[in-house]
């Protein structure tokens, strides 16, 4: 048994803990409204970006000499992967879900016999990945220093796409991130950015014939480039709204269970207390009654 | 049933303006001005940089735009673009610093053509914002 020194002295250190816990939830609460609310407010331009493309996809009359970036390659060799992933842990397990779900791809793509390369956004994925897949990884990027996503940085990764995929290093590029559902709730999502696929919002699309001004090659020319940027862009959102909400309820957790501890060690402290003192009594009793 | 048609600008970080009943928008098209009234056909085009002008029976407002895209479909207009401020509110000095970074980039000899017409276009409308 411990002795009540060394039980008093764990019961301040959970407290401790506990404070701390307490206090990243709520900076992460904080954040997360912040968040969550430029992650609502980022959608519409999302969604008008994929409406348009879809349109001038269903409309494009040539679909031979379309952009590469619309209809790939023409071929399924190289596989690029954006692993996007926050840059501060204690998050629960946000960055282990991604994780997982990228590796379970990853391990399709070898034993399909193709190429792997690998891009990580944040550098908490690097970690994660450098064991397994160092070879794998082309490049690490990491906006440690700016505070919230902003396009900026979106652009800044897109732009390394498109070149890499101008320089044909690479035939399909999907990228991972975790969708903000609720705040309990994210869901690892992979998405195929490069060549486009239009499997969803099929119901959006219409048959409505459309003027274009100029040609639409390069109208789409010009703007699957811009596409790419803000699909990492929604990404990058999604990502940190799920970030702060995978924190907050790992910290509420962590706040809850530190709680539960102090309470036990509590109960132990005081429970080894009476027994000190039952058996002080004791001791002082049968010696009276020796005399 | 209004006189005007559904106005939307949003850029990447959120909504920027949601506006009903607007009778008249006329925005800076790639291959020229281009003004939109209601039941125009459906179009999208691309902007240059420019004044995106909006009128709303007798009030109109100005903004400025760097690029973007436009759709116009059953009388809803999108535009969609990265970089838009007020001209009302807008600094003096981030246009001067805009222009003077498009000058700068104009200086430099491996631009396309399509690049220098934009560029070209930009400084003009700068110019013309920062003098008045």
């Amino acid at each position: 048994m411990a002795s009540l020194d060394d039980l008093k002295k764990r019961i301040s250190s959970v407290k401790s803990t506990q404070k701390i816990t307490k206090a990243m939830k709520m900076v992460a609460a904080s954040k997360l409204r912040r968040a969550q609310e430029s992650a609502e407010k980022g959608r519409p331009y999302s969604d008008k970006m994929n409406n348009i493309i879809l349109n001038l996809s269903n409309s494009i009359s040539d679909k031979e000499n379309s952009p590469k970036l619309l209809s790939g390659s023409g071929e399924d060799k190289v596989h690029l992967c954006v692993v996007m992933t926050s840059d501060r842990g204690l998050c629960g397990g946000f960055n282990t879900n991604i994780i997982k779900k990228a590796k379970v791809y990853f391990q399709k793509i070898l034993d399909e016999g193709k190429n792997l390369k690998i891009i990580t956004v944040g550098s908490k994925g690097y970690d994660q990945l450098k064991r397994t897949y160092k070879d794998n990884i082309i490049e690490k990027i990491s906006f440690k220093e700016s505070k919230y996503a902003n396009y900026f940085d979106a652009d800044k990764v897109g732009k390394i796409i498109i070149d890499r995929f101008e320089k044909k290093e690479f035939d399909v590029c999907t990228i991972f991130y975790n969708q903000f559902k609720n705040v309990i709730t994210q869901i690892p999502q992979e998405q195929q950015i490069i060549p486009l696929k239009n499997s969803e919002s099929k119901e959006n699309s219409s048959d409505d014939n459309y003027e274009f001004e100029p040609e639409e090659d390069e109208i789409l020319s010009n703007l699957l480039p811009k596409n790419i940027s803000t699909q990492i862009f929604k990404a990058m959102l999604e990502n940190s709204a799920s970030e702060q909400g995978s924190r907050m309820s790992a910290m509420d957790n962590a706040t809850r269970n530190a709680g539960e501890m102090v309470d036990k060690l509590t109960i132990q402290y005081n429970r080894s207390r009476q027994a000190a003192i039952t058996k002080e009594l004791i001791e002082i009793i049968s010696g009276a009654e020796s005399l | 049933m209004s006189e005007g048609f559904k106005l939307e600008i949003v850029n990447p970080e959120s909504s920027f303006l949601s506006k009903e009943g607007v009778t008249e928008v006329v925005v800076p098209a790639f291959e020229g001005d281009m003004g939109i009234l209601k039941d125009h056909i459906s179009i999208i085009s691309f902007l240059k940089p420019g004044l995106v002008r909006i009128f709303d029976g007798s009030n109109e407002e100005t903004y400025y735009v760097d690029d973007g895209i436009v759709e116009f479909k059953n009388n809803c207009l999108s535009i969609l673009t990265s970089n838009i401020f007020d001209i009302k509110k807008m600094d003096k000095n981030v246009a001067r610093d805009a222009l003077a970074k498009a000058e700068q980039d104009n200086q430099k000899k491996d631009i396309s053509d399509q690049n220098k017409y934009l560029i070209d276009q930009k400084i003009e409308v700068l110019k013309n914002l920062t003098l008045n």
